[in-house]
């Protein structure tokens, strides 16, 4: 039995750190949407950021030095993104396909040198998960504690961006606006909200979000360096936003649930359990294109996406 | 500064405005190029000596050209109807599928039959990998770009599993390959290349035939426009996406056909190596407009058989000439903005003439 829940409880720790990725590019990419922004190239700014962040924490040792990389060159990838949709009006899907392209062969290329390096003890300490030994003392609570809590900081920091992103969007003035801008652009902009700025600063935040997701990837989860190492899961993020219906607090679900998905097929295989181990590395992929289907046919007007989502504005072709 | 629509560019305007994006694209290459530490001058004339110098070369940069052109063409079909199909690379990998499936799995195809025959397996397996996401955007609205793209990574598994498992070649000494087409189901070559070159200049010219000429691929082009206008016209909008979307997979499995058939003579995991993603650049450069396909795969042939070729003579990385494929996408991407609007600078107002309008 206490081997049974130790297993639960082994199993959904690491749920918790292969969601922390997702979680992060699902809120980045619920900034850009919420700012009427479909943007494609969240894969593209994950590997951006995974590889800053990882040259950078080879390079100085500085865990603050990683993450500031790393946000910094998401960032940058969503500003380039920004530039063409918002100011050049450019196609959204096309231009998040660009970026995409462009991120994994930066990452490529960025990532060469370093190729299967891996950071050293003194560095990979500032990420241990933490431990709170009383917790095993508690019935029933403390397990489920203890999936939570004995995480490393990186993991409370996607936590504490998720309930801040929640608070922000739903009860901030700014989070009513940004809302505004992705509902009805001509609304918003009539009401005296300057779009453009909105825009940036939010498509800007996503791309650093995502950039830090790409590095938990690659500093702490991996924790070297190899080629495409997001393996979709920028992608898997752009579709969790459906499934989430766009809310911060509901990512934190979404993410651990893939989480688990992108993990269960190793734990299975540690079990000495005969499934197709190709079959489960198809799972998150499958699973994913399962949400779409389904979050496509129980369409509910709760759970819609914000109404100018795509569409380029522009106020003199109204 | 004001920012107005361009009411009828002229042909000759967006050559200029192409132009000027296709030299920002070099300008900015350079700057990228330079920056890290090699002369642009002799990158770009090794890149050309690499693609063009021989006739050796040559013919590499053309096997380049082939998967391009057929896979732009099928994604073409795709965007002409806004259904933003990504997934290319799981359709390549699924034709090549059904072909190595008919050349290696079933005994006793004459001959003469195999090549057709692999071809149309090839065409409707890649035809209907892609009717799945056509089927659900057309009935729920399902978002097609993560279907297609989730695919690829089912695809990839797919043949990844047989690989490695139930087709592996007992013959290969261990190492993970599937067994050689049979002669029969190599593509015949002509002037050292194979036909794929013939196939692929024809397919050019049937799909401007067809999104020209034909009711069905005017239908396409109104469904992109606008579903309300297509639904008004009377047109039957889930059919019509659905039959774009079969020739869109069947195209693009076509190009999987092609490979196996007439360049690894095997399936492989790495059969569909990129030309999935690079074919969705090379379209939209095309402008959605089938001859130019071409052109612009043929342009594109050039920068990968030059980046690989830049690899070996200079120690380049080729993951350089991928940083320069989105750079080059970028400033082509962005020059639309002015081939759609003009900037107009305005002239302060004379105080004099302050508030009193004419």
């Amino acid at each position: 039995m206490t081997n049974t829940l130790d297993f639960f409880v082994l199993f959904l720790k690491s749920a918790v750190v292969a969601g922390t990725p997702l979680l992060f590019a699902i809120i980045g990419a619920i900034y850009n949407e919420k700012a009427g922004n479909l943007n494609l190239g969240i894969e593209g700014m994950m590997l951006l950021g995974a590889v800053a962040g990882f040259q950078a924490a080879l390079s100085t040792q500085n865990p603050l030095a990683s993450l500031l990389s790393a946000c910094v060159f998401g960032a940058l990838g969503a500003l380039i993104y920004a530039f063409l949709t918002v100011t050049l009006r450019t196609n959204q899907v096309v231009t998040g396909l660009a970026l995409t392209i462009f991120g994994s062969g930066m990452a490529r290329f960025w990532g060469q040198n370093v190729m299967g390096q891996v950071l050293s003890e003194s560095f990979s300490r500032y990420f241990r998960p933490l431990s709170f030994p009383f917790l095993a003392k508690i019935p029933i609570l403390g397990p489920i504690l203890s999936v939570f809590l004995e995480q490393d900081l990186f993991v409370y920091f996607g936590y504490a961006i998720a309930i801040l992103s929640g608070i922000y969007l739903y009860n901030t003035r700014w989070g009513l606006n940004l809302r505004a801008v992705g509902g009805n652009t001509a609304a918003a902009d009539a009401s005296g909200i300057n779009i453009t700025l909105y825009k940036y600063v939010h498509i800007l935040m996503g791309g650093a979000l995502c950039g830090l997701g790409g590095a938990y990837l690659s500093v702490v989860f991996v924790p070297s360096w190899q080629e495409n190492i997001t393996a979709g899961r920028g992608w898997i993020a752009v579709a969790l936003v459906i499934f989430t219906s766009w809310n911060p607090y509901k990512a934190l679900w979404g993410a651990l649930l893939f989480g688990g998905l992108d993990i269960v097929g190793f734990r299975i295989q540690s079990l000495n359990i005969p499934v197709n181990q190709y079959f489960l590395r198809m799972l998150p992929y499958l699973a994913t294109l399962m949400v779409i289907i389904i979050g496509s046919i129980r369409k509910s007007s709760k759970h819609n996406p914000p109404k100018d989502l795509g569409n380029a504005y522009f106020r003199e072709e109204r | 500064m004001q920012i107005v629509n361009r009411s009828g560019t002229s042909t000759k305007q967006i050559i200029l405005i192409r132009f000027i994006a296709i030299l920002a694209a070099i300008v900015v290459s350079s700057i990228f190029i330079g920056f890290l530490g090699y002369n642009p001058f002799t990158v770009y004339q090794n890149m050309l000596k690499g693609s063009l110098g021989s006739t050796i070369r040559f013919r590499a940069t053309l096997l380049e050209m082939i998967p391009l052109v057929v896979t732009s063409l099928g994604i073409l079909i795709a965007f002409k109807m806004k259904f933003w199909n990504i997934g290319g690379e799981g359709q390549i990998l699924m034709g090549a599928f059904a072909a190595s499936f008919v050349a290696l799995r079933i005994d006793g195809i004459p001959d003469f039959l195999m090549l057709p025959l692999i071809f149309l397996a090839g065409f409707l397996m890649g035809g209907l990998w892609a009717l799945i996401p056509a089927y659900f955007k057309a009935r729920f609205g399902a978002n097609e770009t993560i279907m297609t793209l989730m695919l690829n990574y089912i695809a990839l598994q797919f043949i990844t599993y047989l690989q490695f498992g139930p087709w592996r070649d007992p013959k290969a000494m261990g190492f993970p390959k599937i067994a050689n087409f049979p002669d029969s189901a190599l593509l015949p070559k002509l002037f050292g290349i194979h036909i794929g070159l013939i196939i692929s200049i024809l397919l050019v010219v049937v799909v401007t035939w067809f999104m020209r000429n034909t009711k069905k691929g005017f239908e396409i082009a109104v469904v992109g426009e606008s579903f309300a206008t297509a639904r008004y016209a009377g047109m039957n909008v889930s059919q019509v996406i659905l039959f774009a979307m079969l020739l869109s997979g069947g195209l693009c499995g076509i190009t999987g056909v092609i490979q196996t058939s007439g360049v690894n003579k095997t399936l492989t995991m790495n059969i569909s190596s990129g030309y999935g993603f690079s074919a969705i650049i090379t379209t939209w450069l095309s402008g959605l407009k089938a001859p130019m396909v071409l052109l612009v795969s043929f342009l594109f042939a050039i920068l990968l058989q030059g980046g690989s070729y830049i690899q070996s003579a200079l120690q380049i990385p080729q993951s350089a000439a991928d940083v320069l494929q989105g750079m080059i996408l970028f400033c082509i991407l962005g020059s639309e903005f002015f081939v759609r609007y003009k900037i107009r600078f305005r002239k302060k107002e004379h105080p004099n003439n302050g508030g009193v309008s004419p």
